[in-house]
């Protein structure tokens, strides 16, 4: 069984049609990139499946999209349950304005999944995950703004793992980063997947080449191609797939 | 004639220095006026004792303890309701017609004249209700008059506060009401208790609303109840300058320099929570 089941899905803001009949599988333990060019529904994607979309006006969604077999639509949904399950990292760096332990603790202390004293050891084994602990440890109180932009984002994803989510949502987590502190980033998502399934949208073709496993290719709405990284890179099916990737268009 | 640029430019900035000054001037006199007339009359006995001789002589502790007492209890009301229904407005409601028809209403309420909420007062709270004059009524009638204030700075407050932090908070998997309470109310806090003292310094100020509601012409003794009546210090104010014959100027500008001096505190008060806060935003 696929970790998320898409099925002719299609969505509309209003009367504009963003989606349209995606279908797809994503796997477990891969990091499935999604790559097309702007406005063609990539980020809209990727909210569907922790149903950020529910929070606009005028979102109308038609089709099947199972997460673990379940219906992410259905009656019985709980929507915190879901979101703490199927976590997201944003394009922005956006830690709250509050101390770094503090933003670890935020999901955690929501949730209520750790007494005060436990608290501390999970928000260690977090920024050990992805690598602040060491170069944190002693200034856990200090504001979280006062990090650089690649040790926020990484305390954004320290935030997340610390409410223990299975799947990883991010949309375009390095494109506020340079380059460095991009590669860094990959690192740790190929750290992650191990045991995270992770969905990462980027506008960049090198960086899907490089981390993901599976990548999907989107056109106007339209999910064009799908397939595993190599197979849609060095021999896409598709002639706008091709276009796209040896840059003629986007 | 042509007149060159940098002509203009000095014109210009003459004109608006002018204008400023000429603005902030009388504030200034007023202030000064008020500090070298009323300063003599200020001891300790005006602050803590009670008035005598027809309120010639004495203090003013009762109209003191009686604005402290009722801006208090006003308080009471209008926070609870003004900060939660900024938050219905801004966090909950979704923009239809009667969301915008309750704002333009709030709005039209700030400039509703002092004198219509003391009458409306009057009507509600002492007659229909049977409140009669007492502090509940008068506390009711000034919470009903701030609300447009706090309801207004805490909904500015909430729309400073990104997006992007309820957007998270959700993205985590908190609850509308833990997002608003955790990710956003902290930070709105300072901005909300900037409109808070701003409130409570406009209705430490005004007469006309206490006048039918709650005001004492003459009460020496402190209240014990809700239902009391009690002195303030605008009411008595306007009692020494217009009822009393032959008031000496020094308790008149006395009377007159403890209001203004608790006003101005409160609005400093404002200022520095402001300033501070400005200082530690960073997004
Ligand atoms: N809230 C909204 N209301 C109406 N239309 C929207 C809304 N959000 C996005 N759209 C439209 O839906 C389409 C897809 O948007 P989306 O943000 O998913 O694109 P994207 O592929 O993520 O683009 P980018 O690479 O620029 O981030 C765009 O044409 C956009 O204009
Ligand atoms: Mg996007």
């Amino acid at each position: 069984m696929s970790k998320i089941h898409v099925q002719d899905l299609n969505l509309y803001y209003s009367s504009f049609h963003a989606l349209k009949d995606v279908s797809m599988n994503i796997e477990a333990c891969r990091i499935t990139s999604m790559i097309g060019p702007s406005g063609c529904g990539k980020s809209t994607l990727l909210r569907v499946f922790n149903r950020m979309n529910d929070l606009i006006d005028g979102v109308r969604i038609e089709g099947e999209v199972l997460i673990d077999g379940k219906n992410i639509f259905g009656r019985d949904i709980l929507l915190s349950e879901l979101r703490k399950r199927i976590g997201m990292v944003f394009q922005r760096p956006n830690p709250f304005p509050i101390s770094i332990f503090e933003n670890v603790a935020y999901g955690p202390r929501v949730h209520g999944l750790a007494k005060s004293k436990d608290l501390e050891g999970l928000v260690e084994r977090c920024l050990s995950a992805v690598e602040l602990w060491e170069v944190l440890k002693d200034k856990l109180h200090h504001s979280a703004l006062s990090l650089s932009g690649e040790q926020q984002q990484r305390l954004c994803i320290a935030r997340l793992l610390a409410i223990e989510p299975d799947v990883l949502l991010m949309d375009e987590p390095c494109s506020a980063l340079d380059p460095i502190a991009t590669a860094k980033i990959e690192e740790l998502c190929f750290q992650l997947k191990e045991r995270y399934t992770i969905v990462i949208v980027t506008h960049n073709m090198q960086q899907a080449a490089r981390i993901s496993d599976d990548v999907g290719f989107m056109l106007l709405g339209e999910l064009v191609e799908f397939g595993q990284t190599d197979k849609i890179f060095t021999n896409p099916v598709d002639q706008r797939t091709n276009d796209y990737i040896s840059g003629r268009f986007g | 004639m042509i007149i060159s640029p940098r002509h203009t430019q000095k014109i210009a900035f003459s004109l608006l220095s002018l204008c400023t000054v000429l603005v902030i001037a009388p504030v200034f006199v007023i202030i000064a006026l008020i500090v070298i007339r009323g300063g003599p009359g200020i001891s300790w006995e005006f602050l803590t004792a009670m008035p005598r001789m027809g309120m010639k002589a004495g203090g003013i502790f009762p109209a003191i303890v009686g604005t402290l007492y009722l801006v208090s209890v006003t308080m009471l009301f209008a926070i609870p309701f003004g900060v939660l229904a900024a938050v219905y407005l801004v966090e909950y409601a979704r923009d239809h017609a009667l969301k915008r028809f309750v704002e333009v209403a709030i709005v039209n309420l700030a400039g509703v004249p002092s004198i219509v909420f003391g009458l409306f007062g009057l009507g509600l709270f002492v007659v229909f209700l049977k409140m009669g004059t007492s502090i509940l009524a008068g506390a009711l009638t000034l919470a009903i008059m701030t609300l447009p204030v706090i309801i207004t700075s805490t909904k500015e407050a909430l729309s400073t506060v990104p997006r992007s932090f309820r957007e998270v908070s959700l993205s985590l998997g908190a609850t509308g009401w833990q997002t608003i309470r955790h990710a956003v109310l902290p930070n709105a806090l300072p901005g909300i208790l900037t409109g808070i003292v701003l409130g409570l310094s406009r209705a430490a100020g005004e007469t006309a609303p206490v006048l039918f509601t709650v005001a004492a012409f003459y009460l020496p003794r402190l209240p014990h109840s809700f239902f009391d009546q009690v002195m303030v210090l605008p009411y008595h104010l306007y009692v020494l300058s217009t009822q009393v014959p032959n008031v000496k100027p020094e308790v008149q500008y006395g009377t007159a320099l403890v209001l203004v001096g608790m006003v101005l505190i409160l609005n400093l008060f404002a200022v520095i929570i402001r300033a501070r806060f400005r200082r530690r935003k960073q997004w």
